[in-house]
């Protein structure tokens, strides 16, 4: 209802306005075009920089290696090849074992450590985390370097317990199998696993934890029926950081883990180097990200299926 | 206060993802007037003000200022200025720094410029506080350095945004006084949002009560309070006691009421205002009900109900009253003239509420 | 007297223990390189065999190594700055304005993140070659680019979010348009994290070895370098006295910047806010 002063003059019409004006007018009224015009450097760059080139290698793997050229037909000889020759297929399951008994170990030895920080420290956190996390951001390529100094058969651990008189010959099971691959890994990554654990338990609400023992509940299952399901989203962010990158790596496998150490990573490599045959490449690269697609997915619907059931 | 409108608002809505926070509002604002937009949370007054500072644009509808339309202007162009609800006190910048913050377009010298933020900080009653540093200002403190930033820019119309919601309830008071002392003194239009109604009430000239984006009535504040509108303003401010009733006839300036409970009421009203038969709504303030231990000698205007608890506020009591077919009581509010409060020790005793005509508010039956 | 629930609860305990164990673990194998890079020996074996500098000279004097040391700055720090901005523009963009199909949008920026880096790397080779794009270091620049924005958008987000966002609108209302209110609001008080930004993007891009390797012309990076020489024996102690370098710098500026970023957070915090 309007107040009791007369009535509104005439002379205030909408108004006429021009086009820069008029434009200016809708940018201010949809702000999700503000938005996106801000955006718009960044995609554009990303777009380029990562949606082409995989649209290219898709398209290239319909592709066949005709000696020094490309036969531009399309085809599925490509992935034909992968399904038939065992390698390819085996190599990929091998590659997910690893990378998934990487992600189990790196995971389970960070959980205990990220508890401690978030929990039981104090003042300080900041430090202990830096600590922790700082080696992660310096060179992958030296890290595993030095385990491959380290495992090898002059090397480190064994010139090490020689001379204490431990053993008296090399020990050869310790560098070029799977199991450096694994402890390689496991090392290169667990300086980072940490993190979005350590996110999630720093989060959980400390009275929470207090109404569970004012109702009863000993630590350990405090622990059990608060804790831990409440930084399961850390936990499971952490296993993903880890296990997708890890399932692709070269360095590792080439340099610790011997013939029976490598990684489908290293096929893809060699396919685009040595051996030379892009398309098949390409087919194999995607065949694996698919893979590890799936595996992600059913990953994430087993812990949907768990959470439904406990809670 | 010249006649003149520096604000019009005309047919403005604001949708946000098919909810209409502001629903067909149209307003004038008056040139130097404290004028407060007042309503629940969630009524559309804050998004009415951000549209008048240009950090929302209307759905539909337009905002005039000074008779220029704002739809084109940013609100870096907008020749209002506005005090935050966070205050939003720039904390890499000292007092200084921050009150002037909106000078470096002015083209002015510093020292011109440092003599001005001098001057405010006088008016808002910190001197001697440029240099200090924007982080170490108490709560009270950064809200007079936020309005200082806005009024040395001298807009033609200040936007407060519940700027003394987070005070303290003393402060709170003394800051209200404060500023609508300084409004006065300045001549700026104040546009006020704010939730309190006993806030708005003291310092605006006119307050606009919003409810789910409508504006329900604006008025005075003496208007507000006495002859509300609508069920909802009337419940709003202050205390209201409702009771349903039929209208039975009407003329000579009073409507004859069929109360229910209330018995028989007779208010008094412009002729013609409610047609014989219809459902009508009867309200009463509980300063205007006069309470007594014996029955008055009136049969119109009187009830007769049974004493129930009461509440001792010191200056004041309130009283509550049960009347048979009502479960609940009727709220009357007295003022403790005497030594000893009234009807503290009375509970469950028989009194009589009473009342003048011109004490009724009609409202429309909903 | 045993200790109180309360006490016990706090103490250092075995999980204490446990996490310096973990400490250990992850710097162990690292400090191998520094110790064993004065090492008087081209084995990397115990028994030590005394200390020399005789490694460290040999890598300022190696030429190919200075040659991919100045490569290496040249393209971090490209990478560094303009990784920064284009993160920058779109954590604004993302925290300041209500877009739709903003996750997606978001998504899609961090997929490098979970994309084995093999994969980009063929990925980008493959449109090089395609495009007829000789393989250089702009080539690494760019696929260094496709790593570090995410990183750099998930810096500054997390700085930005806490940020008041009426300071902003109050630069607008005192009459400064977008730009002056960027450059006297905005920029201010995101300075501690544009600096951590740059720092981990430096970094990230200077260590990075598999985009180099699949990517690289006839310059190349340090760690690809340092891979060339992983094949030859006598070069060993000479990459552990360049890796224990790299190694300490490295350190020092992640640390710098960890404590620059959560610094801001601090003062970030305080000072916000009318209460």
């Amino acid at each position: 209802m309007v107040e009791r002063a007369e009535a509104a003059p005439v002379r205030l019409e909408a108004p006429r306005l021009g086009l820069i004006d008029r434009i200016r007018a809708a940018a201010m009224r949809h702000e999700s075009i503000r938005g996106y015009a801000l955006l718009s450097p960044t995609m554009v760059c990303m777009l380029v920089a990562l949606a082409i080139p995989l649209a290219i290698l898709v398209t290239l793997s319909f592709w066949t290696q005709n000696y020094l050229t490309y036969d531009r037909t399309f085809s599925f000889n490509n992935y034909i090849v992968y399904f038939e020759k065992p390698i390819y297929l085996k190599l990929l399951l091998k590659s997910v074992r690893i990378s998934g008994a990487v992600t189990l170990a790196t995971v389970l030895l960070a959980y205990p450590a990220a508890y401690f920080i978030a929990f039981k420290v104090k003042k300080n956190k900041l430090m202990w985390l830096i600590l922790i996390t700082v080696p992660f951001w310096t060179s992958y390529l030296l890290r595993v370097f030095a385990w491959k100094v380290v495992l090898g058969f002059n090397g480190v651990i064994n010139s090490g317990l020689i001379t204490l008189g431990v053993i008296d010959a090399p020990l050869e099971f310790i560098l070029y199998n799977p199991t450096a691959v694994v402890i390689t890994l496991a090392h290169a990554w667990a300086a980072f696993a940490i993190l979005p654990i350590y996110v999630s338990l720093e989060k959980i609400d400390r009275s929470l934890l207090e109404a569970a023992a004012d109702l009863g509940e000993g630590p350990v299952m405090s622990f059990l029926r608060v804790t831990l399901p409440l930084s399961m989203p850390g936990v499971i962010a952490s296993s993903l950081l880890v296990f997708i990158p890890t399932t692709g790596d070269y360095v590792t496998p080439n340099l610790v883990g011997g013939p029976t150490g490598i990684m489908i990573g290293n096929i893809i490599a060699s396919l685009f180097g040595k051996a030379n045959n892009w398309p098949l490449g390409a087919a194999t690269a995607i065949m694996s990200m698919l893979f590890i697609t799936l595996v992600v997915c059913a990953f994430l619907w087993f812990t949907k299926q768990v959470r439904e059931r406990v809670a | 206060m010249s006649d003149e409108h520096i604000i019009s608002i005309r047919g403005v809505f604001k949708e946000f993802g098919g909810v209409k926070a502001v629903n067909d509002v149209n307003l004038e604002i008056l040139r130097g007037e404290f004028f407060s937009l007042l309503g629940p949370s969630g009524c559309g007054k804050t998004t009415l003000l951000r549209m008048l500072a240009g950090f929302e644009a209307p759905t539909r509808g337009e905002i005039f200022i000074d008779e220029q339309a704002m739809s084109a202007i940013p609100p870096h162009r907008r020749p209002v200025n506005m005090v935050f609800q966070s205050y939003a006190i720039f904390p890499h910048l000292d007092v200084r720094g921050n009150i002037a913050f909106g000078m470096r377009k002015s083209g002015l010298p510093k020292s011109e410029i440092n003599a001005r933020v001098e001057e405010m900080l006088e008016m808002i009653k910190l001197p001697g506080y440029a240099s200090r540093g924007a982080t170490q200002l108490s709560g009270g403190e950064r809200q007079r350095v936020a309005l200082a930033r806005a009024l040395i820019k001298q807009p033609k119309v200040l936007l407060l945004d519940e700027p003394l919601g987070a005070l303290d309830k003393k402060l709170r008071e003394q800051m209200q006084l404060e500023l609508r002392a300084l409004q006065k003194s300045v001549g700026i239009t104040f546009v006020f949002v704010t939730h309190d109604q006993e806030e708005a009430l003291t310092m605006s000239d006119r307050v606009a009560v919003m409810s789910k984006g409508r504006v329900l009535q604006v008025e005075g504040p003496m208007g507000l309070y006495e002859q509300p509108t609508t069920r909802f303003v009337a419940d709003f401010i202050g205390t209201m006691n409702f009771f349903d009733g039929t209208v039975r006839g009407g003329g000579n300036g009073a409507t004859t009421i069929d109360a229910g409970v209330l018995g028989e009421v007779r208010a008094e009203t412009k002729d013609g205002a409610f047609g014989a038969g219809s459902e009508i709504v009867v309200a009463i303030r509980p300063e205007k009900l006069r309470l007594t231990f014996e029955a008055p000698g009136d049969s119109v205007n009187v009830v007769q109900g049974r004493m129930g608890p009461a509440a001792y506020l010191g200056d004041r009591s309130h009283l509550y009253v049960y009347l048979t077919g009502r479960d609940e009581p009727v709220a009357v509010a007295m003022q403790n003239a005497g030594r000893s409060a009234v009807g503290i020790d009375r509970i469950d005793q028989p009194v009589w509420l009473s009342w003048d005509e011109d004490a009724i508010v009609l409202l429309a039956g909903e | 007297m045993s200790a109180s629930w309360t006490q016990k609860r706090d103490r250092f305990g075995g999980l204490g223990v446990y996490t310096v164990i973990y400490l250990a673990f992850i710097y162990g194998p690292v400090l191998v390189l520094p110790v064993f890079s004065f090492n008087d020996s081209i084995y990397v074996a115990f028994p030590l065999k005394g200390f020399t500098l005789q490694w460290y000279e040999d890598m300022i004097n190696n030429p190919g190594m200075l040659a991919a040391l100045m490569n290496s700055l040249k393209v971090g720090g490209t990478v560094a700055v303009l990784s920064t901005i284009l993160g920058t523009l779109a954590a604004k963009a993302v925290t300041r304005y209500r877009m739709p199909g903003r996750g997606p949008v978001v998504g899609f920026i961090m997929l490098p993140l979970v994309i084995p880096e093999i994969i980009m790397g063929i990925a980008l080779l493959v449109m090089a070659s395609t495009g007829g794009i000789p393989l250089s270091l702009l080539t690494i620049g760019v696929g260094h680019m496709l790593l570090c924005v995410p990183f750099a958008m998930v810096v500054m987000i997390s700085r930005l979010e806490g940020f008041d966002k009426s300071l902003e609108e109050a630069g607008l209302d005192l009459g400064e348009n977008p730009w002056w209110v960027f450059w006297r609001v905005t920029f201010p008080l995101a300075i501690p994290g544009l600096i951590a930004s740059l720092m981990l993007t430096f970094t990230i891009s200077f260590d990075e070895f598999i985009l180099a390797f699949f990517l690289a012309g006839t310059d190349v990076t340090l760690p690809v370098f340092i891979w060339s020489q992983l094949r030859f024996p006598q070069k060993l102690p000479g990459v552990l006295a360049l890796g224990a370098t790299i190694l300490t710098v490295t350190f020092i500026m992640i640390t710098f910047a960890e404590w620059f970023r959560q610094r801001g957070d601090q003062a970030r915090k305080s000072s916000s806010g009318g209460m």
